[in-house]
């Protein structure tokens, strides 16, 4: 037990760390501001397209969604980050990471907002169309807020599992919280670190885990 | 044809494809075994629920929210880097199995419990006016609607995981990413990791299709 806390609860080894650790969540935090907003920007334009009238854009977005969502995150990032420079293009390890989540983030929202705007009924949008309003009108303020609010769960859930993702981007050596916590580890020989690395994730996101369970169980209470 | 000798160059493909071979092998194996190990534990663990006690729901709630929080590649770290401190050393695939599994057991308990409690309580009620006992009751009524509603989300989330064995990469597993990366290293073309890209869309690309079938043929029970 006493090798147990000495290993991974050391607290003078984690207060120690700490400033290191905050510096890579500060990364994380920065990480996750952009790849949720391209994210959500991407999947909500590819949801359009995968619900388009045009069949030749109906279809490449839906190819692009199951290509993107076959491949594994870290695969893509390996790719992006050892693969591209071969053909010249050399990223740096922070624009590398949203490079790869853009298109892997893009195809799983592309997904939550299609199911999102597939649930609103079409009345909606003709009713809003005969009103005056134009197609893209109809699309910000009618359809997609009733959209967001059906699928809001999902959206949710999508975003902690984007926030975890981030982690990834250790692999690359970029110095997020989960790269510094390794750098802390290998330097201190103690696992502590990845510990307090693991509360701090916890810290952000248990609150959205929770609050994405009371959702399943108020859906399931109508 | 710069492009082409770079991402896929038919001298190194046959060159390394013995190699990725039997590490497409090392990846079904483990996806095969993290799956049923995942969905077998969550199964069981939103049975037990189902009893109402105190004592199990508490440990089982912290550990769903534990597993949906914290990202799997931290305490894959701990696991590996961690644990032989207290003299317990395990092979990297066995933690990846162990880690992995325990996300998804994390997930689906949360998935199988939301379509346990979606049931109205009329069903458990009948069943026991009817004479049935308690588990009678569980698992020839209540589960079977509940497995149902929870095969779509299961799906999805069974696939996000499975890919996630590319994590193995980082603790020296020997499955598709760490073998096409150190034969890309070696080899000094990007074309292993073009073949890697190639075995996950080989592998997953028909499980999105399923996924996709699934939740259709599904979708009228939400």
């Amino acid at each position: 037990m006493q090798d147990f806390i000495e290993l991974f609860f050391n607290l003078d080894i984690m207060a120690q760390t700490l400033p290191l650790l905050l510096k890579g969540f500060w990364v994380t935090l920065q990480l996750c501001a952009v790849v949720i907003g391209l994210g959500l920007a991407g999947g909500l334009a590819l949801a359009v397209a995968a619900l388009s009238p045009s069949r030749w854009l109906r279809w490449s977005a839906i190819g692009f969604i199951d290509f993107f969502r076959a491949l594994p995150p870290l695969v893509l990032l390996v790719f992006v980050f050892s693969g591209l420079p071969f053909a010249g293009l050399e990223l740096s390890p922070f624009m590398a990471v949203v490079v790869a989540f853009l298109l892997n983030n893009s195809a799983y929202y592309a997904e939550v907002f299609r199911a999102g705007l597939r649930s609103v009924p079409g009345g909606q949008a003709e009713a809003a169309r005969a009103t005056g309003l134009s197609p893209t009108q109809t699309l910000a303020s009618v359809v997609l807020p009733q959209a967001v609010r059906n699928v809001l769960p999902d959206l949710l859930s999508n975003t902690v599992e984007v926030v975890k993702l981030t982690s990834l981007a250790s692999v690359v050596s970029l110095s997020e919280l989960l790269y510094a916590a390794n750098m802390a580890r290998s330097v201190t020989y103690n696992s502590s670190p990845l510990v307090l690395a693991a509360l701090i994730y916890l810290a952000l996101l248990w609150p959205l885990v929770r609050l994405i369970s009371r959702y399943q169980r108020g859906l399931a209470a109508h | 044809m710069r492009f082409l000798d770079t991402f896929f160059d038919g001298a190194v493909m046959a060159r390394y494809l013995p190699d990725l071979i039997s590490a497409i092998w090392v990846t079904l194996y483990l996806a095969v075994v993290i799956v049923a190990a995942g969905l077998a534990l969550g199964l069981a663990l939103a049975c037990l629920r189902t009893l109402g006690s105190k004592w199990l729901n508490v440990p089982i709630i912290i550990f769903a929210d534990l597993g949906r929080a914290i990202p799997p590649l931290v305490v894959i770290l701990i696991f590996y880097f961690g644990l032989p401190g207290l003299g317990i050393t395990l092979s990297g695939q066995l933690v990846i199995v162990l880690v992995l599994g325990a996300v998804l057991a994390a997930f689906a308990e949360e998935i199988f419990w939301a379509g346990l409690t979606s049931l109205s309580a009329g069903q458990w009620e009948a069943g026991r006016a009817t004479g049935l006992t308690f588990g009678q009751t569980l698992f020839s009524i209540a589960l079977p609607q509940a497995v149902r509603l929870a095969i779509p989300p299961l799906v999805n989330r069974a696939l996000a995981i499975t890919k996630m064995t590319a994590l193995g990469s980082v603790i020296g597993v020997k499955e598709i990413l760490a073998v096409s990366s150190s034969a890309q290293s070696f080899s000094g073309s990007a074309t292993p990791l073009t073949m890697a890209a190639l075995a996950y869309l080989a592998i997953f690309i028909p499980v999105v299709i399923a996924s996709r079938l699934i939740e259709r043929r599904f979708s009228w029970s939400i």
